[in-house]
């Protein structure tokens, strides 16, 4: 099935370890470099946000209302420039984008670790146990994967209501059944091969089993929806955000600065609504083209 | 056939079963459903008059069956907002979705299909390339951005395009619709592209991966070996075998475009069913959440069986299939 | 029809395929004639550049092959490098192709009427009930019975066979002067196999179609053709009239490829069998392309060996062959 074994190909002269090769290979597409660059600016800015911003934008002695709206470069009457302009209600357009950025990717990040471990366990306990288990699993997993993430999101804001929590629950919900799906997908095939018969014979329990033999190996796929996954999940919280039924005003990630700016738009203020949204925008697309060499680094059928 | 559509019918009345079991208790356990069905504002003794009038105060599973027996005859509450029936009030906003909706699959189609084609077909060129990063752009940037990048550049910079409304309609077999007059279309343009364009992604990289597929097998050679023009291979032969995975895969996402229709609406103002459950949300309008949530869910389902259906007609193996079977 | 040049004349065609890995020579200087009424067999593993040599008298080599020398003369006219709007006139008009494998060679969505009719429309300004006229008339000729209706089936409601049938069918609509036979028998069960081949030859000899039948298997070859190329990497290393070839092969490929073959009168003996693969055709060793196999190999063969009349009509590219 795969070509590894005729072209057995002649030993390199040094032996990497398997990380070192990764490494290598994903190394190969500068666009993917330059990617993974770009994503790691992204989240330094994001952990760093109290520590770089200009200004703290929910510290309400810091704002002041009269500097509301000015373009971007326009100076405060306390002598303050605003390199990317101030919003409706006088804060830092570039202070109050690193905070969103800060929400958006915590936000990100959180849903996205909890429905990988929720969906690891549900998909491999589906792929080990089989049977009923996994018949019983596997139609709810398609069911819900049948209604479009935002449905199934906004059916759970409507039930909930606003918050940081109830959006991360919302996006665990939304995000799960992918990971179980493609937990139980690789399990399977892994489970048929025969280090997993030779840990049945050694009498190993199924808890090592599973966690010590076969979750390693069905790793990388998992790797690589992860990180799809979690910026699905982003654009997913900005788009619930800004329609207001995601965030509350008081914790704005980028997804609500772009609402909240979307209001000025039309009079032609464009900078509380574009310079978000380019920050939104970058995120995404830097971790979607690190996923997407990640897939091509991590597929065993494209390994050479 | 007939086998296959009763088989198809049965399954989609049980989930549609289990999906309204799913909705009635998330409304009622997760939920506390004096507030999501009685209006806020009420008094003590209007609550208590509305918790019998409900049957409230009965157990859960006869109300179930009362919820059950209202939704058949179409009565899923009255809006607070509004104070009409919920339900007419989504059927009265539904046309505008629908065309909405129609439209944007219909520009996926129209533009997709060409254009996955030509990049599957020549890959290697320039043009196949940029076809394939517009539609890697397609999928990363989020719907709502882009109707923001749509408006700032058509309606503000340039002025060209109205970014709000529906425009001038006319009533077409008693529904009104926009896409009949020159300043309706203009308010149709801007939302149609800006919900098209994932799927639009979407169909470009069916269309390719399939043309890419397709061009390889052996009855495209044969074509070419029995003298027929590249036109003809490319409008029949692959055109053919492509359109049966795009039309099904588009079909059931016919469903997610009237989801997603959420978020066009909203920046658009475009008075459909998707900017009314946004309104109701948070207006806390909670009979409409309620029948918007269970309409949408009738929707999809009827979506997915009139899709195998017709993806039964177009293919003719899996007609075979049913046939033998 | 009133020309005196034979149907094919095939003149040092080599078909190269660039790859990033290096140059394939897939079909690396072949010569061959076929005439009027003719079947020439052309016989190889797979992998010797047989389908190649199809699909150049075709003009249906893919990028990034090329047919890079040679004259393939149609007629007495060379349609090697013919633009491909020229070669289509004659593609599945005057030279028709049949494929190896008729599961794959019927588009599935399309019936088999539309399949017919567009064939003989790419050719003739003829009505669409004139050309159905012409599909069903074929169809009824290559055996397969009630073809009116069987016009409005796909594909997928016809057997292996009838198929085939149909594909031969195809071929046959515009009633070519050649034919290329890509292994048309092989995906397909023994009597059915033989039922084809015997109507084949029928079909071909009344209408005194030129035939290439291209396949691996002997034993087709032995009651079909007239003539007989034996191609090996690439090249032809024996030819010649079909009986004379079986019965007393020179090559010693040849001779293996027939030691090969399980007959009834050797019945118990163990099969001999060829050593080795065939070799990839990536950067062939110089010298004789047969040489790492051959039991008669020796340090002539370093040389690559040229093509030599061994007997009126009997050609051989081998130093040693098993001459009597």
């Amino acid at each position: 099935m795969t070509f590894a074994t005729d072209t057995a190909p002649a030993l390199p002269p040094k032996v990497e370890t398997p990380f070192q090769r990764f490494v290598a290979d994903f190394a190969e597409s500068p666009v993917a470099v330059a990617a993974l660059a770009t994503f790691a600016a992204v989240l330094f800015v994001a952990l760093a946000a109290p520590l770089i911003s200009p200004q703290n934008p929910y510290d309400l002695r810091q704002i002041d209302i009269m500097d509301s709206r000015l373009p971007p470069g326009g100076q405060s009457l306390a002598g303050m420039t605003f390199w990317l302009g101030t919003d409706g209600q006088g804060r830092d357009m570039l202070s109050a984008m690193f905070y969103g950025l800060r929400t958006s990717l915590f936000v990100g990040a959180m849903s996205g670790m909890f429905a990988l471990a929720i969906g690891m366990c549900v998909g491999l306990s589906a792929a080990y146990f089989g049977g009923r288990v996994d018949t019983i699993v596997m139609r709810i997993v398609d069911l819900q994967l049948s209604f479009p993430a935002i449905l199934v999101a906004l059916i759970l804001l409507a039930v909930l209501g606003k918050g940081v929590d109830k959006i991360i629950i919302a996006l665990i919900a939304v995000q799960w059944a992918y990971y179980a799906r493609t937990v139980r997908g690789s399990a399977l095939v892994e489970r048929r091969r025969e280090y997993i018969e030779a840990a049945t014979c050694l009498g190993l329990s199924h808890k090592r089993i599973v966690f010590r033999h076969l979750l390693p190996n069905v790793m990388p796929p998992l790797i690589v929806v992860g990180t799809v996954q979690i910026a699905h999940a982003i654009a997913l919280e900005a788009t619930l955000s800004f329609l207001g039924i995601g965030l509350p005003v008081t914790e704005p990630s980028l997804g609500l600065l772009i609402a909240n700016g979307f209001n000025y738009m039309l009079s032609g203020k464009y900078w509380i609504s574009i310079f978000p949204g380019i920050a939104l925008l970058i995120t995404i697309v830097s971790i979607n083209l690190v996923g997407d060499q990640l897939r091509d680094v991590l597929n065993p059928r494209l390994q050479k | 056939m007939t086998v296959f559509i009763t088989r198809r019918l049965l399954q989609s009345c049980l989930v549609i079963f289990v999906m309204s079991l799913i909705v009635f208790f998330g409304v009622n356990v997760i939920g506390n459903p004096i507030d999501i069905l009685i209006n806020p504002e009420a008094d003590q003794a209007e609550i208590e008059r509305a918790i019998k009038a409900l049957g409230l105060d009965r157990p859960i599973h006869e109300q179930y069956l009362v919820f059950i027996q209202r939704a058949f005859e179409g009565d899923l509450g009255r809006s607070f907002v509004f104070g009409e029936p919920a339900l007419k009030l989504i059927m009265q906003r539904m046309p505008a979705t629908l065309e909405l909706a129609l439209c944007a699959m219909l520009i996926s189609i129209v533009l997709g299909i060409p254009l996955g084609m030509w990049a599957g077909l020549k890959p290697e060129s320039a043009a196949g390339k940029s076809i394939m990063g517009f539609s890697i752009l397609g999928f990363s940037l989020p719907s709502f951005w882009v109707g923001i990048m749509l408006i700032m550049i058509f309606a503000v910079m340039l002025g060209v395009l109205p970014s709000t409304g529906r425009g001038q309609t006319v009533g077409l077999f008693g529904l009104q619709v926009s896409f009949l007059t020159w300043d309706g279309l203009a308010h149709l343009l801007l939302p149609a592209v800006n919900l098209a364009l994932f799927k639009l992604s979407l169909v470009i990289r069916l269309a390719r991966a399939g043309t890419r597929e397709v061009v390889l097998q052996d009855y495209v050679k044969f074509a070419r070996a029995k003298g027929l023009s590249p036109s003809r291979i490319v409008l029949v032969h692959v055109m053919k075998n492509i359109m049966i995975p795009v039309v099904t895969i588009l079909g059931l996402e016919l469903g997610s475009v009237i989801a997603f229709s959420v978020v066009t609406e909203t920046i658009f103002a475009w008075p459909g069913m998707g900017k009314l459950i946004i309104d109701s949300i948070n207006l806390l309008d909670r009979p409409v959440i309620v029948a918007y949530l269970l309409m949408t869910v009738f929707m999809f389902i009827t979506i997915n069986l009139v899709v195998d259906i017709l993806y039964s007609i177009l293919d003719p193996r899996v007609r075979l299939q049913d046939i033998k079977g | 029809m009133t020309s005196n040049f034979p149907t094919l004349v095939v003149e040092d065609l080599r078909t190269y395929f660039y790859t990033k890995a290096g140059v394939v020579k897939a079909v690396d200087g072949i010569s061959f004639t076929v005439d009027r009424g003719e079947i020439l067999g052309l016989v190889g593993e797979s992998g010797s550049g047989k389908t190649v040599t199809g699909f150049s008298i075709m003009g249906l080599v893919d990028p990034p092959g090329r047919v890079a020398g040679g004259r393939i003369l149609f007629k007495g006219d060379d349609i090697a490098g013919l633009p491909d709007d020229a070669m289509r006139t004659l593609r599945g008009n005057r030279i028709a192709m049949i494929f190896q494998d008729p599961m794959m060679t019927l588009n599935p969505v399309l019936r088999i009427d539309t399949q017919m009719i567009e064939a003989i429309k790419a050719h003739n300004a003829v009505s669409n009930d004139e050309a159905r006229r012409r599909a069903r008339d074929i169809l009824g000729r290559v055996g397969i019975p009630s073809p009116d209706e069987r016009l409005k089936a796909y594909p997928h409601q016809f057997s292996g066979g009838m198929r085939q049938r149909v594909s031969i069918a195809i071929a046959l609509l515009n009633d070519p002067d050649l034919i290329v036979a890509d292994e048309p028998t092989t995906a397909l069960d023994v009597t059915i196999q033989g039922q084809i081949l015997y109507e084949v030859q029928k079909l071909c000899r009344e209408s005194r179609t030129a035939m290439i039948w291209i396949t691996h298997d002997l034993s087709v070859i032995a009651g079909l053709a007239d003539r007989i190329s034996v191609m090996y990497a690439g090249r032809i290393v024996e030819s010649g009239q079909v009986d004379e070839v079986l019965d007393r092969p020179l090559h010693p490929y040849t001779r293996g490829l027939i030691g090969s073959v399980p007959s009834e009168n050797r019945r118990g003996v163990p099969l001999a069998q060829i050593p080795g693969m065939t070799p990839s055709l990536l950067n062939l060793p110089p010298g004789c392309a047969f040489r790492a196999r051959c039991p008669r190999a020796d340090n002539a063969c370093l040389t690559p060996p040229e093509m030599t009349l061994a007997a009126p009509g009997r050609e051989v590219r081998c130093f040693h062959p098993h001459l009597a």
